[in-house]
This record gives C-alpha cells, sequence and structure tokens, in this order.
C-alpha cells in the first residue's frame, strides 16, 4: 500500500469510526461506510489539511469511494 | 455565566444602533470583536471606545467580493472566528406597486445575500473546531408583515429559513444557528419616525416603550454563550410583546 493510501485509510477509521478491514478501495463513504453528507465534506477537508492541497468542490464531488480519495490525492501529491 | 473570554467575534452593522450595542456587549463578555460596518467615523469612535480585543473591518456588503474578503480577514486578525453576528441591514421603504427593481435587489443584497455569503465562509471552520455560533439580526416584521416593507420583510423571512436549513445541516457538529427579532428598538431607523408615528406603534406594543440596542444585545450573548448550546434553528422575538409567537 502507497504512503497515500496509509494516510487516507487512517483518516477515514479515525473520521467515521470504522473498522479497517472495511476500508478498502472500492468501499464508498456514503453506501458502504455509513458517512452522511456532511461527513464527505468533511473528509474533504481532512485530505486538504493531511496533503496540504486545495480540493475544490467539482473535483470533491468525484471523490466518492475510498480509492477515489487515494487516486486524487496521488496526482495532487505527485504535481 | 455567559463568559465569552477566549472567543472572537465578527459582528456586521456595528457602526449602526444595535450594532454597537451588541459589540459593546460582546466585548464586555470578555469576547475579541472585529467590528464590521461602513460609517468609518462611528466604527473608529466604538473602536476607541473598547480599547483592547477589538479588530476594525470596514466593509460594503452590497460587494459580493468585499464579504467574501470579510470572514478571511477577521480570521486572520483575530486568530479564528467563534461567533458570527449578522447584524448589518438597511431599508429601502416604499409601497408594494412602487416598489422598484433596484430597490427590492440592494435589500436582498445586503439583507439576505451578504448574511448567507458571511455565514458560508465561516461555517467550514467552525465545524472543523466543532463550536461555532451563527446569529442573524432579523426582524419581528419578517414574521408578521408590514405594509411598505415587502423587500425588507422578505430578507428578515429568508433569514430565518436561512438559518434553520443551516441550523439542522451543522447541529452535529455543535455549531448552534439562531435568529433574533427585534420588534421597535430605539435606532436611527426608528428616530426617523415623527411623533404621530411613534405614538401609533407604541399603541401596538404591551410594554407601551420602545426596546434599547442592549436588550437586543443581551439575547445576542445568550446564544452565543456556552450556556446556550442546545438552543438552534430558534428566532428570539424581543419586541415588549408586539408580537407574541
Amino acid at each position: 500500500m502507497s504512503d497515500v493510501a496509509e494516510r487516507v485509510k487512517k483518516i477515514v477509521i479515525e473520521h467515521l469510526g470504522v473498522d479497517a478491514d472495511k476500508v478498502v478501495d472500492n468501499a464508498n463513504f456514503i453506501e458502504d461506510l455509513g458517512a452522511d453528507s456532511l461527513d464527505t465534506v468533511e473528509l474533504v477537508m481532512a485530505f486538504e489539511e493531511e496533503f496540504s492541497v486545495e480540493i475544490p468542490d467539482d473535483a470533491a464531488e468525484t471523490i466518492v469511494t475510498v480509492g477515489d480519495a487515494v487516486n486524487f490525492l496521488e496526482k495532487a501529491t505527485a504535481a | 455565566m455567559f463568559d465569552l473570554s477566549g472567543k472572537t467575534a465578527l459582528v456586521t452593522g456595528a457602526s449602526g444602533g444595535i450594532g454597537k450595542e451588541i459589540a459593546r456587549a460582546l466585548h464586555a463578555q470578555g469576547a475579541r470583536v472585529a467590528i464590521s460596518g461602513t460609517r468609518r467615523e462611528a466604527l473608529d469612535a466604538l473602536a476607541a471606545e473598547l480599547g483592547s480585543r477589538v479588530e476594525m473591518l470596514p466593509c460594503d456588503l452590497s460587494d459580493a467580493q468585499a464579504v467574501e474578503a470579510l470572514v478571511p480577514a477577521s480570521e486572520a486578525a483575530l486568530g479564528g472566528l467563534d461567533i458570527l453576528v449578522s447584524n448589518a441591514g438597511v431599508t429601502r421603504d416604499n409601497l408594494f406597486m412602487r416598489m422598484k427593481d433596484e430597490e427590492w435587489d440592494n435589500v436582498i443584497a445586503i439583507n439576505l445575500t451578504a448574511s448567507f455569503r458571511l455565514a458560508r465562509a465561516c461555517v467550514k471552520s467552525m465545524m472543523r473546531k466543532r463550536f461555532g455560533r451563527i446569529i442573524g439580526i432579523t426582524s419581528v416584521v419578517g414574521v408578521v408583515g408590514n405594509a411598505g416593507q415587502g423587500n425588507y420583510a422578505a430578507s428578515k423571512a429568508g433569514m430565518i429559513g436561512m438559518f434553520k436549513s443551516l441550523a439542522s445541516e451543522v447541529a452535529s457538529r455543535n455549531v448552534t444557528v439562531n435568529c433574533v427579532a427585534p420588534g421597535f428598538i430605539e435606532s436611527p431607523m426608528t428616530d426617523a419616525l415623527n411623533e404621530k408615528q411613534r405614538a401609533a406603534v407604541l399603541t401596538t406594543v404591551p410594554m407601551g416603550r420602545l426596546g434599547t440596542g442592549a436588550e437586543i444585545a443581551a439575547s445576542v450573548v445568550y446564544l452565543a454563550s456556552s450556556e446556550a448550546s442546545y438552543v438552534t434553528g430558534q428566532t428570539l422575538h424581543v419586541n415588549g410583546g408586539m408580537a407574541m409567537i
């Protein structure tokens, strides 16, 4: 697992209070991990802080699974 | 009770009668206060009176960009923002059938749209902190209506509905969103009434007098305090019994 993936998963586990084994790449924040829409906003805020990047609203809307977040942040931090 | 030491607050319309009292009251409870308004001299005088723990941020709320910049400027000046008091408001009274689009747009822009933008700008960091107080100063007119004030009443009713919606969204993050609805209060707005109008107004107020800015400010202090932590989505009517809602 990449460093980015590990950090993303740690944030998701802490923030949503879910078991680590549920936080897999294709886990949907809302459908699989029990997040509400406000949780997803807060997750994006937490990612922004952790990775010191800005995630614009239209990009944030495309981040619906753990894998989406990892992909986005890998690209954003590689740039 | 109601100690605001260590808290930071932004008060818009602080160069006006009620806003000035709100800023004074929050400051007296220990808060650091950013005062915003359009009348520079009035802000200067208030800042001088309060002395320490005060920042002056003049802003024209009809200017969208200036509104967007106000919350970040307050956060920078105060080191964060715990309390937003969206108090600034204008009237452009006219009979409904004579009301110009421009009179409508101007009142909606300053009273409602600016409140929306300010609240939107500060809610993110409040959610993150798991603490925040957003307080809108609306009006009894927003609930009961008033001849000649279709635009003003709409803006104030809009604020109530808007803030109830926001209150529902952020309640789980310990951010509360409430309104205070003044009735007839001694202020430049009511000074404009002539004696006859004033007497007519007072017949509708069971207490038989106008309220004071300080009486509005006390309600704001309460809603801003930690003690009001379970109060959200409410409108506190401060009107001498004029409307019992």
